[in-house]
């Protein structure tokens, strides 16, 4: 158990080097780190949230709401094809999660089949080999269609709306300047957003929260919404409501709308140059000021409906055609809602509305606290076990503190190289490492005792004290090593964080234990001049 | 050179088996009142599990005035608001419970929360946790103690006979509980960090039982004739010193963890501390009087048992 080859001496003591090598740029600022020549390592420790402060949003996206948008544009397409293939039909309209559509001629419902066929979409996929469709349609007696959306199909949408929001969170994230923020989709329906260093969660919050579905309508000539409430929606017309959200000022709208805000290029705050009120300018892709130009054209002397997410902000008149494609949007904002709804328009809208579900933010100054505070924790601790050890043990105790030392370097370099983060359960799991390393040395050193007790010799009861201590030592950590990976597989942020330097602590330990201090100790037997070797303990 | 202080006295014979009563005994009043304060009381769940609001405040400008602070919150119409005193006079914490009404219900709350602080105060922690997370988070944190237990379960069947991983596992559940009940009783807030260290408490606490459990089957090789109840006392008493010091390097890194910490680990330092007490408490006075109690394999003969590739053990 005492000998050595010079390899083994070589490559522990390159493990332990690279460990201090890769753990050293931890110990300085990063301005002087990024100043090092290129061939030094220079990744740090990230420090998580709850050490660096920031904000931590778990937004959920409305799935419900995702299936209804779905049903209406397929309402829509229903008709329009129907309508392209000159069948007459009546009662088209959503039923439960599907859109239904009467076929009047008897005659046409092999026909209209064919041609609602087209809009179904095959989800193949090559690599798995498996086939399905978006949607099923089928005949309900004699004369109705029903389209229906798979599961997969929503599944499908689901996916490409997360992804497109995690998209235009990002855009709007980065519109507030922040650094290195982390946007990701977790789970099926859900999207996390961190922002280091960042702590307005209000300002934040309103900047992702709002849809910004951003449309243009044509208003009904004649028609207006109370009337419409008390008789019936013009076929194609929908009602819409004011930004207050009541039937006072609503207007009874073309539900397909003219443009719509995919063909922005640009939106800007910005102030009205007669009355001072905040205002947001935008200007319009080729396509949507074609439309645009067209259907201004069209209605000089008319109003037009300026629509933010299903909500009328304006209806002005058109005074003449505006063929630029830029123009001016007004509605009683304050000049915080029209940089926010700026920065909003220019990222997009996003495919449905986000709820908030959970929200960790820490202040940098909460942060900065916390990381004193685990500081002074693992000085004092570390110095308190260091002080047992050495008192318990003597020469061996400081061979126990340099292992401990050792153990932390590694579980730093190694955190640092594969970029885990540092969270505050982090810290406590680094200190617990301390206390949990050192019992490998005592299991082994009381077992050194125990033998000595017996009568062996020095040697031998360094031997078998290394050797019989091992299968403990084993179990004690891989015991400690499970709930650790239970930790990790189910935990989330600080915890895992946690997890992670509690199962790097226990790799940790198991070496150091059979190389660093095995080594020490072999180094200190070599070193003894007496071909009798005094009792160590 | 300097051997270190043997402080810790060898060749103890404490009849620990023979007073297996006493010690069962106390444990079994314990357990009980520890399941007594978790059916009364109840656990003091925080807002990972239950949902709700946690605003950590600091006033600018001098010590927080609490009764203002009360009866502002008080008022806001947001149900239960708790206010507690942190261990600086210008910082508290402000719990406010689930608002019915689904997510956006607490982010409202929380709003009226902030808006109601006014300026002087600053808020340098906020977290809410709707019902839908709170959920999922109740049934991680029920998961990962079923999964930890059942893992180190299969871990100790697998390295001994069934009697000792039974023994073990029983004097495992015997630490969460009363830690559990204890962490009830002084009313800690019970959230995933509190869960993150009954984990590693339960990986640790099993820890020292293995330490004894290993020399019960070295001694059982050994001893092929002594009786089984002075063979556990011989194990107990000569594996005393390592029990006693592991837990007491472990008990000091945490010790500075609980005094040094912040409150978001309070609960966490507890919880480790009082564990580490409870779990060394059965691993010499529990753990072995479970293993009399279910009877060991006392033939050893052909040594090719489960667990063999580490033969002797410390």
């Amino acid at each position: 158990m005492l000998h050595f080859e010079r390899w083994k001496i070589i490559a522990i003591a390159a493990i332990c080097l690279a460990g201090i090598v890769f753990a050293m740029p931890n110990l300085f600022s990063k301005q002087t780190v990024e100043g090092w020549p290129a061939w030094m390592p220079k990744r740090q420790l990230s420090l998580g949230l709850d050490l660096r402060g920031g904000a931590h949003l778990l937004l959920s996206m409305d799935t419900v709401e995702l299936r209804k948008d779905w049903l209406t544009t397929l309402r829509d397409d229903v008709r329009k094809k129907l309508r392209e293939a000159k069948i007459r039909f009546t009662g088209l309209g959503i039923v439960g999660d599907a859109v239904q559509v009467r076929i009047v001629r008897p005659e046409d419902v092999d026909k209209a089949y064919d041609a609602l066929k087209e809009l179904v979409q095959p989800m193949g996929n090559a690599v798995l080999g498996t086939n399905a469709d978006d949607m099923q349609i089928e005949k309900v007696g004699s004369d109705v269609l029903k389209v229906q959306p798979t599961e997969q199909g929503l599944q499908q949408r689901v996916t490409s709306a997360a992804t497109a929001s995690v998209e235009t969170v990002r855009r709007r994230v980065d519109e507030l300047g922040t650094t290195e923020p982390n946007i990701v989709r977790q789970g099926q329906d859900r999207i996390l957003v961190q922002v280091p260093g960042f702590d307005d969660t209000r300002k934040l919050k309103e900047v992702i929260g709002q849809t910004a579905k951003l449309t243009f309508h044509a208003v009904h000539p004649q028609v207006t919404a109370e009337e419409a409430e008390q008789t019936r929606v013009p076929l194609g017309y929908k009602i819409y409501p004011s930004a207050e959200g009541d039937l006072v000022g609503a207007y009874v709208l073309q539900e397909v709308p003219v443009v719509s805000g995919e063909d922005l290029v640009d939106a800007q705050p910005g102030f009205d140059q007669r009355t001072n009120e905040p205002i947001i300018t935008f200007r319009f892709n080729q396509s949507g000021a074609r439309k645009f130009g067209r259907f201004t054209k069209a209605n000089v002397g008319e109003p037009f409906a300026i629509v933010l997410d299903n909500k009328v902000l304006s209806a002005p008149v058109i005074r003449e055609a505006i063929l630029g494609g830029s123009g001016q949007i007004s509605g009683n904002f304050t000049v915080e809602d029209a940089n926010n709804l700026a920065i909003q328009l220019r990222s997009g809208a996003l495919p449905t509305s986000l709820t908030i579900v959970e929200e960790r933010t820490v202040g940098p100054s909460l942060g900065a606290d916390s990381i004193e505070a685990g500081e002074m924790a693992a000085l004092i601790g570390t110095i308190t076990v260091a002080g047992f050890m050495i008192f318990a043990y003597g020469l061996f105790g400081v061979f126990a503190v340099v292992a401990v030392l050792i153990n932390l370097t590694l579980i730093v370099a190694v955190m640092s190289v594969i970029g885990s983060t540092l969270t505050l359960p982090g810290i406590a799991g680094l200190v617990l490492t301390v206390g949990m390393a050192v019992d490998a040395n005592v299991l082994i050193y009381e077992r050194i005792r125990e033998e000595l007790r017996s009568g062996k010799t020095s040697i031998s009861a360094i031997e078998s004290g290394f050797s019989k201590a091992f299968g403990t030592i084993l179990d004690s950590n891989l015991t400690t090593l499970i709930a650790a990976l239970v930790m990790f597989w189910l935990g989330s942020g600080p915890v895992r964080g946690f997890a992670v330097t509690l199962s790097l602590g226990i790799f940790a330990t198991i070496f150091t234990a059979f190389t660093v201090t095995r080594l020490l100790v072999s180094l200190w037997v070599a070193a003894q001049k007496t071909r009798k070797i005094p009792a160590p303990l | 050179m300097f051997k270190g202080v043997d402080f810790f006295p060898h060749g103890t014979k404490i009849p620990v088996m023979q007073m297996r009563r006493y010690f069962i005994g106390i444990s079994l009043i314990a357990v009980l009142v520890a399941i007594a304060v978790l059916y009364f009381k109840g656990l003091n769940f925080g807002i990972d599990f239950k949902g709700g609001t946690l605003v950590e405040i600091q006033r600018k400008s001098g010590d927080i005035d609490m009764a203002d602070l009360r009866a502002k919150l008080g008022a806001l119409g947001v149900g239960d608001v708790q206010i507690q005193g942190l261990d600086a006079t210008t910082d508290a914490l402000i719990r406010v419970e689930e608002q019915p009404g689904g997510e956006t219900a607490q982010q409202d709350a929380a709003k009226k929360v902030e808006d109601a602080l006014g300026e002087d105060i600053e808020i340098r922690r906020i977290e809410v946790v709707g019902p839908a997370v709170s959920g999922e988070l109740k049934q991680a944190g029920i998961i990962a103690v079923s999964f930890a237990i059942i893992g180190i379960l299969l871990y100790i069947w697998f390295r001994f006979e069934w009697q000792f991983g039974v023994a073990a596992i029983l004097a495992l559940f015997h630490d969460i509980l009363i830690t559990i009940g204890m962490l009830a009783l002084l009313n800690f807030e019970f959230g995933l960090t509190e869960v993150a260290a009954l984990l590693t408490l339960a990986g640790y606490s099993i820890n020292d039982t293995v330490v004894v459990f290993d020399r019960i089957r070295e001694n059982l090789r050994r001893y092929k004739k002594m009786p089984l109840i002075e063979l556990l006392n011989l194990s107990i008493n000569e594996t005393l010193s390592r029990t006693i010091l592991t837990a007491s390097t472990t008990f000091l890194a945490v010790l500075a963890l609980y005094v040094f910490g912040t409150e978001v680990i309070r609960g966490f330092s507890f919880t480790m501390l009082f564990g580490i007490l409870i779990g060394t408490w059965s691993s010499i006075f529990i753990a072995s009087p479970f293993l009399l109690w279910m009877g060991v394999k006392r033939d050893w003969s052909g040594a090719v048992a489960k667990g063999s590739p580490a033969a002797g053990k410390a």
